[in-house]
């Protein structure tokens, strides 16, 4: 009842071709953004910010990244940690070799390192498919973990290996760094993570996400209808790459403010794989979803013994932990192969005729 | 002109210098090399019997070892002696732990996702592993194991082998992996080429509603072909155990499976064993004599480039089957 | 029986010449020096027995296969390999027998994809969307519409092909081809598996395409009533080899044609 789109006609086809052709859908849009720029800042605690809400935004966009690669172009990628560790070094090294530069500029900059290393990683694609092209892509990962440990050049030779990050700022007000105010992170990373999703949107609902989902689904007829198959995968990897290189930025300097070798490895490739895969393969608001669940799910389960007033072991909690995320993924994919992006579709529907049950 | 020589010509040179010690490093390589065929031997008869790419091997291979070593420390906590048959009564009872896992497995898993796409299988799995790691650490423990070899009987001590003007020695537990590895391939070989249920597995994996449409019973195959996965990975577990401690993080080897699967092919049981050995001795040669050149742990990616520069070249591995897509 | 079309004199042009066309798989000759011509604007039906070729042409015409011997000769020019991307490029469209629609989108994505040639809208533009790519999108947006109405699927335009009962899918199929907008349309048993009142829309849409658009049509078709009626000239294959060619009169009546596939004089 709240949810019909009776009595919406779209009398052009630009209206009918929008990303958000329902009203209902464009409010719900329109109280999220004001929700996350406006109401989160000004009533969520900075603990919140600094290890929910940041961290969130980091990851979703990760996840967007892979969705793009494995969930909308169909290519299995075990590289995503490597990737993303790329674009945090390169930032690193932009913003030690040029202080001066605004910080947000240096950071989706080095997404255009990370795509570098992603289409070289997928040059294989060209003859390589399904498992065999997700070992190119742990190839990837292993070197690049490697590299990350033995390039010294890339941490400043840094004696313990790891790098810190500097302070910046842009309009007098330090955005990275130990003096960076958590707000001030948090919309940093809200402002780059909206701009970039509302352009993997317009990406995907145009001529590109076609070509993508046609490769995925049979490529041979892509073929036919006169896609190039190289050329539109080895996009898909550029793209992708660029996603999680920033994500990576984003990661090291607007969350952590230091990372090291350790901290782009092969778990961080199944981690955000998991969250595609729960969320939603192609879906970008499954990307969200997704690294909500991912991402929430220990820090509930933390919380919920002392909610419920037992105490459980710290080292008990993460086996559990790793079990239920373990239960949870088999239970989704048997229930819901398509996540909880479909799980959310099915929700609207249900909306169009509540109250009635159909 | 100095780098190319380091690279080409330094290495062949420095292994034909000191042939006892390029005989060692070889040895080495082998041995590491039917370990990780062991490893894909599990995999390759559970995608050979249903097509499904189980990344869980791993943790069923560090899974087996511990219930083995836990067993066996109840059992001792009972009384039961003397200490050879309470390891052999450990080592029954882990197999049954490892049908009941099958058994599990098949009727929580395999069986609500039977006709789902490959990758939808292969993410299960991926469940099943963090599954198995949370449940394994919940109830042994994080801590490593000793491996009870000793009470198992399994040789100790090496040969060492004076030739080509030097010493090699051989760890006489690795001769006995060598060589219970060689005959479960063997077995199994002829297992899947010669009897009623090899040919039901084979059926299975290529397509599962017509092995349904022709009276095989999906449920029994797969069970059958987990358990066998659960006895080779027991096994694998005891070898790989033997040779160093039992530990969670060791399930990680079994990404190294994978390059071995590809050189040999994701359903050749003999395939297994030779892409094993040749990623065994390639590593091993490789962060041995290029090593240095480039820097420590290269073996850590070293297995994968091969496999990935492998591919370019055979899409199907050595002894794959060409799949010739029908339009 | 179809009346020949005006513009179809003998001095017709010919828009696709193969020759002497020869393809193996390992031992297995799909083709052995098959040469025929398709003439522009006619509906040229192939046919013969299962495993005489057919498709193995038309997958040699369209760049799948690359023949071991032998030319095809397309719109004047010569051609010993040619990609399927090329042939896409050069105005050659085609269905298949099992329907290769992408199963994760919608009826009116898929024929949206046929257009993906036509748009010229780079990679920064997609970016933003708003502007002109969604100009773009807009005018290739309408002339799907055309075809959709042309196809009469306008009410499952939104829903996912893998839902759509195969008659449909197939449509939709033929619909994605047309979005090419091709010089020559290649379809593979379009009548496959549908029921009469199916085939008498089918056979009314490719006649349409032939006549409104002047599309070229070869079609591979076990239906001989539906031959019969749609083609103007027929080629028929058996084992790889050619064994009539004319038009569907004499083909019918040919003794070798009856001996290896109709079985009684029809």
């Amino acid at each position: 009842m709240l949810y019909r789109e009776c009595g919406q006609y779209k009398t052009s086809y630009e209206a009918d071709q929008a990303v958000f052709p329902i009203l209902q859908d464009r409010i719900g849009i329109a109280t999220i953004l004001v929700v996350a720029f406006i109401i989160l800042p000004l009533t969520a605690s900075n603990f919140v910010i600094s290890s929910v809400l940041i961290p969130l935004l980091v990851f979703s966009l990760a996840a967007i990244g892979l969705n793009i690669l494995t969930g909308y172009t169909g290519l299995i990628s075990l590289g995503t940690g490597g990737f993303m560790g790329v674009g945090a070094y390169a930032c690193y090294k932009l913003t030690t070799a040029w202080p001066d530069v605004n910080v947000v500029v240096l950071i989706v900059s080095s997404g255009v390192f990370s795509a570098a290393i992603g289409v070289l990683f997928g040059l294989p694609s060209l003859r390589i498919k399904g498992f065999y092209l997700a070992v190119a892509t742990l190839a990837a990962q292993f070197f690049l973990s490697w590299c990350f440990i033995r390039i010294a050049w890339l941490y400043n030779n840094n004696v313990s290996g790891a790098i810190e990050v500097p302070t910046r700022s842009m309009f007098g007000v330090a955005i990275t760094g130990p003096t960076a105010d958590p707000v001030t992170r948090y919309l940093v990373t809200l402002v780059i993570v909206v701009a970039m999703t509302w352009v993997a949107s317009n990406l995907i609902h145009g001529r590109i996400g076609r070509m993508w989902m046609a490769v995925r689904d049979m490529d041979i007829a892509a073929e036919l209808i006169g896609i190039e198959l190289y050329q539109t995968k080895l996009l898909a990897f550029a793209v992708s790459s660029f996603y999680c290189g920033v994500a990576g930025a984003l990661m090291v300097f607007l969350w952590l403010g230091a990372a090291e070798a350790d901290s782009f490895n092969i778990d961080q490739s199944f981690l955000v794989l998991f969250m595609v895969i729960i969320g939603g393969l192609g879906s970008l608001i499954g990307s969200f979803l997704g690294a909500a669940f991912i991402w929430g799910l220990p820090i509930m389960l933390r919380a919920a013994p002392a909610f419920f007033g037992l105490s459980i072991h710290a080292a008990t909690v993460e086996h559990l932990q790793f079990m239920i995320v373990g239960a949870l993924i088999i239970f989704f994919l048997i229930v819901e192969p398509h996540g909880l992006a479909r799980l959310w579709q099915i929700g609207k529907q249900k909306l169009r005729v509540w109250p009635f049950p159909y | 002109m100095e780098i190319l020589y380091k690279i080409l010509i330094d290495p062949f040179v420095q292994m034909v210098a000191a042939p006892d010690l390029l005989a060692q490093v070889v040895w080495e390589g082998l041995v590491g090399g039917v370990l990780y065929a062991l490893i894909a031997l599990g995999f390759v008869l559970i995608f050979k019997a249903s097509g499904v790419f189980n990344f869980a091997q791993g943790i069923m291979v560090v899974f087996a070892a511990m219930t083995l070593v836990g067993v066996y420390e109840i059992l001792r906590g009972f009384g039961v002696y003397p200490t050879d048959l309470a390891a052999y009564l450990a080592l029954a009872l882990t197999f049954c732990v490892m049908l009941v896992l099958a058994v599990a497995v098949e009727r929580l898993v395999l069986r609500p996702l039977v006709n789902q796409p490959d990758i939808i299988l292969f993410m299960a799995t991926f469940g099943l592993t963090y599954f198995l790691i949370g449940f394994g650490e919940l109830l042994f423990g994080g801590n490593p194991k000793v491996m009870i070899a000793e009470q198992l009987h399994l040789p100790r001590g090496a040969i060492e082998l004076k030739i080509l003007g030097g010493f090699v020695s051989l760890q006489k537990v690795d001769i006995a992996a060598a060589v219970v590895a060689s005959i479960m391939v063997i077995m199994l070989a002829v297992f899947f080429q010669s009897t009623r249920i090899g040919r039901a597995l084979r059926a299975v994996a290529d397509s599962h509603k017509a092995a349904l449409s022709v009276g095989i019973s999906l449920e029994q195959i797969w069970v059958i072909v987990w358990f066998a996965a659960g006895v080779v990975a027991v096994i694998t577990g005891i070898m790989w155990g033997a040779r160093s401690q039992v530990e969670f993080s060791l399930q990680v080897i079994a990404l190294k499976a994978l390059p071995v699967l590809i050189l040999g092919g994701f359903t050749s049981i003999p395939g297994a064993v030779v892409g094993g050995v040749v990623i065994g001795v390639g590593e091993k040669l490789g962060e041995f004599y290029w090593g240095p050149l480039i820097g420590s742990g290269i073996e850590s990616w070293l297995a994968y480039v091969i496999a990935l520069l492998f591919l370019l070249f055979r899409p199907q591995g050595l002894f794959g089957e060409k799949i010739i897509e029908r339009v | 029986m179809r009346a020949p079309a005006p513009d179809q004199t003998a001095a017709s042009e010919v828009i696709l010449g193969v020759e002497n066309v020869t393809l193996s798989f390992g031992g297995v000759a799909a083709l052995r020096g098959v040469s025929f011509e398709i003439c522009k604007g006619e509906i040229r039906a192939i046919i013969g027995p299962n495993g005489a070729g057919k498709t193995s042409m038309l997958n040699v015409i369209n760049g799948f296969y690359q023949p071991q011997e032998g030319r095809i000769t397309y719109k004047g020019r010569t051609r010993h390999t040619m990609r399927p991307a090329a042939a896409a490029r050069g105005g050659i469209a085609r269905t298949f027998q099992n329907v290769a629609l992408f199963a994760g989108m919608t009826a009116l994505d898929n024929i949206m994809a046929g257009r993906t040639l036509k748009m010229r809208r780079g990679f920064f533009w997609q970016a933003l969307r708003h502007g002109p790519a969604l100009a773009e999108e807009v005018v290739h947006r309408r002339k799907v519409e055309e075809i959709i109405d042309f196809l009469e699927i306008e009410a499952i335009r939104k829903v996912a092909v893998g839902q759509l009962p195969y008659g449909l899918q197939k449509r939709v199929e033929l619909g994605r081809a047309l979005a090419m907008e091709p010089d020559l349309l290649l379809l593979d048993e379009p009548m496959a598996g549908m029921n009469l009142e199916e085939k008498e829309d089918m056979s009314r849409f490719i006649l349409d395409v032939n006549n409104h658009y002047g599309t070229t049509i070869a079609l591979i078709e076990h239906d001989m009533g539906v031959v019969m009626d749609l083609s103007d000239r027929v080629v028929v294959l058996d084992y790889g080899r050619k064994i009539a060619d004319g038009s569907p009169e004499e083909v019918k009546a040919d003794q070798k044609v009856i001996d290896a596939y109709l079985g009684v004089a029809y």
